[in-house]
């Protein structure tokens, strides 16, 4: 009776030890099951889902105009402080003074891409963009100013 | 005598285990006493990873701080959003509509596979089974990819938002989820091939790190630490909320109390939550995602509590409010820390090997224990 | 057929030819060494590349692929690295037994080349008593390691050099059991008679059930023994972070590196010839036509393809399975393979007494 019990033990320990060498035989075998990938070399079939946060950008059209009124509702949204914007008064044809942004500084280096401060904006100005590879040899190009240089605030946008 | 004070006998050592520590999965750091191989006591030093989140806190309003909650157990990061997102809720009485709430549970289910998953990975790693990791990881990396495409990130989503989720699914999650659920199914035989049946592996966790039902109890071990010892505490089925309530899955329970019981506990949740995903990805009601709140959302004066269910156990969110666009004081009750105080129980007396078993069977996520 | 006993004959006549025997054994011996650390080198940097690359398939990753072509030159790249580090020895540390530990394992792992035959008629020194010789020289490699782990004045390093003692220790045993069923069925402790005697199939053929368990055993005592993978508690990485070479860095580190997949070479070059006929190529019986064809394949293509197809199924188990605990390990030794060998040895005894094997 012990006996077989210990032969019993035995082949069921020796037949779980095959079992596993079958599974890792298999993929050692086939492989097409390879999920590496390569990713330098495959840069240009590497496409990123179109809600991937990469860095947040403002949107301007053919142009040079953008939605951002400088309301700064970003600013707030933002819990790390990324944001910063400086505004600036224009003079309107009609005389008045009216409220732009002169900057809209972004600081790469301290976003989390938590998609606050997109989802704050009222007028749709900034999103995120899809770029991901952000890496730079100085820190200072991390700070970033996101209005393009003489653009302005587009035509009925409040 | 000596001994009981847990002071250092003769022909002891001391080690320390961590900070830097393959088995330690992150910054702990165990001052373990060894006479010869056997454990005599084990001592966790905590705090390598301590960045004050609850402080943090206090000065974020009531939208931003859900967002830092992502970094306490980054591998369910969803559920610990949807905790701080329901404890708000709950304190300005906001009712998520259906397609919302059911969302939610949809990206908590998952996140609980993806979380298991790499715990079952890791497992196997500490046991000395390297391939195992690789395997887990490429079914993680499915949910991570629809993860992205939904929520725009991959480990710390922020998708959770005061009211419902921040943005509708994409319009191919259903398929993606569907395609996942049918590879999963056919991957966990694999996992019983390679590992589960594995007589190395049985022997390995067998008969160690035993806890019973009344130390679980208290130590306040919560989450599969606890199930595994056959106490009832799935948060999910006590205190539902959201949709668990309406949905039918089984708290699994193991009487065991050993390490392998424990292993079986996530690897039965893993088929559990499959099944909840199952009911929900073909009802996901039309309909808001989102209740319509204010800008600027301003607690009650008052206190409010939350609990949901982790993929390592009860998370609790505590809101102390004066009334402010901030909280006066926040505090989580996070399932890692209470976990983590018992090892010394189940480790003591079994080998070196079993301690390594042992702690990776509690899934211990550190920047959680710390904070 | 092509034979390296011409070439090694000529060799030695030409030099007694030219100098005076002593002199003529000095420079064969100097021949020999050189060889013998050439092959060393070549075998370090193939067996690691194989390694990687084999745990890369298993584990469906790509692998060093990189560095040359199919990124056949990564261990090069990486040893060029290793020499380049600084040997660093603790302060604490034993500095000179911790400097000699790795040299000895090393020329332990050389000295067990020696009566190896890596094909027809080429072999270092064909001593009389070969698998004697083996089991003797194999046991001294535990004291490098033992050495190496109390030198280092490291907790870690100490337990696994001693549960590395505790290991090989045990692990000879049914190791020697099973190269002694062979023995029995051959009746020569010499390497070459044993080769010899395969000439006609393979004692794993032959030698009906018991051979194949005492190669089960064997296959896994040289697991245990090498300190691999299910095996590896000396090195338990997830348990001792690196086990007895935690202190040990550049060509230092690289010397334990190197012998560990040298002895592997070793233990799975010694299964081939017992168990696979060594450089022997594959006769079955009476198959004149067959045992022709088989011969045209050189005789040392046969040696390492067996010695390699050997250290594959090493790598297997180690990235297979998880790692067994030190109480297990040995259990299964004293428990399972000791009495499980016994046995075995008096079943291949009597096959061997009445003549029922082929």
């Amino acid at each position: 009776m012990f006996l077989k019990d210990y032969i019993k033990d035995v082949y069921g320990a020796v037949k779980s030890l095959l079992t596993g060498m079958r599974l890792t035989g298999y993929y050692f075998t086939h492989p097409k099951e390879i999920i590496t990938q390569q990713y330098p070399d495959n840069r240009d079939t590497l496409k990123m889902a179109e809600r991937f946060r990469g860095e947040v950008v403002m949107l301007h059209d053919e142009n040079n105009e953008h939605a951002c009124t400088g309301c700064s509702a970003c600013e707030l949204a933002c819990p790390n402080g990324t944001i910063k914007i400086i505004n600036k008064f224009d003079i309107t044809p009609e005389g008045k003074k009216k409220k732009a942004i002169d900057t809209f500084v972004y600081h790469l280096e301290l976003c989390t891409m938590c998609n606050l401060c997109v989802m704050a904006c009222p007028t749709d100005a900034i999103k995120m963009a899809q770029t991901f590879e952000h890496s730079v040899f100085d820190r200072n190009k991390l700070t970033k100013k996101l209005n393009h240089d003489g653009s302005k605030l587009r035509e009925g946008v409040e | 005598m000596v001994e009981e004070l847990g002071i250092t006998a003769e022909g002891d050592q001391v080690i320390n285990i961590g900070p830097q520590h393959p088995a330690t999965h992150g910054v702990l750091n165990l001052v373990v006493t060894l006479n010869g191989e056997t454990i005599k006591k084990v001592e966790p030093h905590l705090g390598f990873i301590h960045r004050s989140i609850e402080k943090m806190c206090e000065s974020l309003s009531y939208r931003q701080f859900i967002y830092v909650t992502s970094r306490m157990d980054y591998l369910s990061s969803h559920i610990n959003n949807h905790a701080c997102a329901l404890c708000v809720e709950k304190g300005l009485q906001i009712e998520v509509p259906q397609r919302g709430q059911v969302i939610r549970v949809l990206m908590d289910e998952l996140t609980r596979i993806a979380s298991h998953l790499l715990w079952w990975g890791a497992q196997a790693m500490d046991l000395g089974a390297f391939t195992p990791y690789f395997y887990a990881f490429r079914e993680r990396e499915t949910i991570t990819t629809i993860m992205e495409e939904t929520c725009g990130a991959r480990l710390t989503m922020n998708y959770m938002v005061p009211g419902g989720v921040m943005v509708d699914l994409h319009p191919s999650f259903q398929q993606k989820v569907k395609e996942f659920i049918t590879l999963i199914k056919s991957k966990i035989d694999e996992y019983d091939e390679l590992v589960t049946g594995n007589i190395i592996f049985q022997n390995r966790m067998k008969g160690v790190g035993y806890l019973t039902a009344a130390d679980a109890v208290s130590y306040g071990c919560t989450g599969p630490t606890a199930r595994g010892s056959g106490v009832h505490c799935d948060v999910r089925k006590i205190y539902p909320y959201e949709v668990y309530g309406k949905l039918h899955f089984d708290e699994v329970l193991e009487t065991e109390g050993d390490s392998f019981a424990r292993y079986l506990v996530r690897m039965k949740e893993i088929k559990q939550s499959i099944s909840i995903i199952d009911q929900l990805i073909d009802n996901i009601p039309d309909g808001d995602f989102q209740a319509k709140t204010k800008a600027v959302l301003k607690l009650p004066k008052g206190e409010f509590y939350q609990r949901v269910e982790t993929a390592r156990g009860e998370l609790g969110v505590y809101i102390v409010s004066e009334g402010g666009t901030t909280p006066y004081r926040i505090k989580f009750r996070s399932p890692g820390f209470s976990n983590l105080s018992a090892l010394d129980h189940m480790a003591k007396g079994g080998k070196l090997g079993d301690l390594v078993a042992t702690m990776g069977t509690l899934d211990l996520v550190i920047p959680d224990i710390d904070r | 057929m092509f034979s390296f006993h011409g070439i090694t004959s000529s060799v030695q006549t030409w030099l007694n030819n030219t100098f005076n025997p002593t002199i003529t054994v000095m420079i064969e011996s100097v021949i020999v060494i050189l060889l013998a650390i050439a092959l060393f080198a070549a075998l370090g940097l193939v067996l690691v590349i194989m390694e990687r690359r084999v745990a890369a398939f298993m584990q469906i990753r790509l692998g060093p692929n990189r560095v040359g072509p199919w990124g056949l030159l990564q261990s090069t790249a990486d040893t060029l690295k290793l020499i380049m580090k600084e040997g660093l020895t603790p302060d604490g540390a034993d500095k000179f037994l911790f400097n000699l530990a790795p040299f000895i394992v090393m020329i332990v792992a050389m000295l067990i080349l020696a009566p190896i035959g890596f094909a027809k008629d080429f072999q270092i020194w064909d001593i009389n008593i070969g698998v004697l010789y083996l089991s003797a020289i194999s046991s001294i490699s535990v004291i490098g390691i033992l050495m190496a782990g109390w030198a280092s004045n490291n907790k870690y390093s100490l337990m696994g050099a001693m549960r590395s003692g505790a290991q090989i220790v045990s692990y000879e045993l049914s190791a020697g059991l099973s190269v002694l069923s062979i023995v029995v069925l051959t009746g020569s402790l010499k390497l070459s008679d044993i080769v010899a005697s395969q000439e006609n199939g393979w004692w794993i053929f032959k030698g009906h059930i018991p051979a194949i368990i005492a190669f089960v055993i064997f296959i896994i005592a040289a697991t245990a023994e090498t300190n691999r993978a299910p095996f590896d508690l000396a090195e338990a990485e997830s348990e001792l972070t690196a086990g007895f070479h935690t202190e040990y860095s550049g060509m230092k580190f690289a010397l334990f590196f190197l012998a560990e997949y040298i002895n592997i070479f070793i233990v799975c070059a010694i299964g081939a010839t017992l168990f696979f006929g060594g450089w022997m190529p594959f006769h079955v019986g009476s198959w004149e036509g067959f045992n022709h064809i088989m011969d045209y394949i050189p005789s040392s293509v046969w040696f390492f393809g067996k010695t390699f197809f050997l250290i594959f199924v090493i790598m297997w188990f180690r990235w297979t399975f998880p790692r067994l605990r030190i109480d297990q390990l040995l259990n299964l030794e004293w428990k399972y393979l000791l009495p499980i060998s016994m046995f075995n040895l008096l079943l291949m005894t009597i096959i061997a007494i009445m003549g029922w094997h082929f």
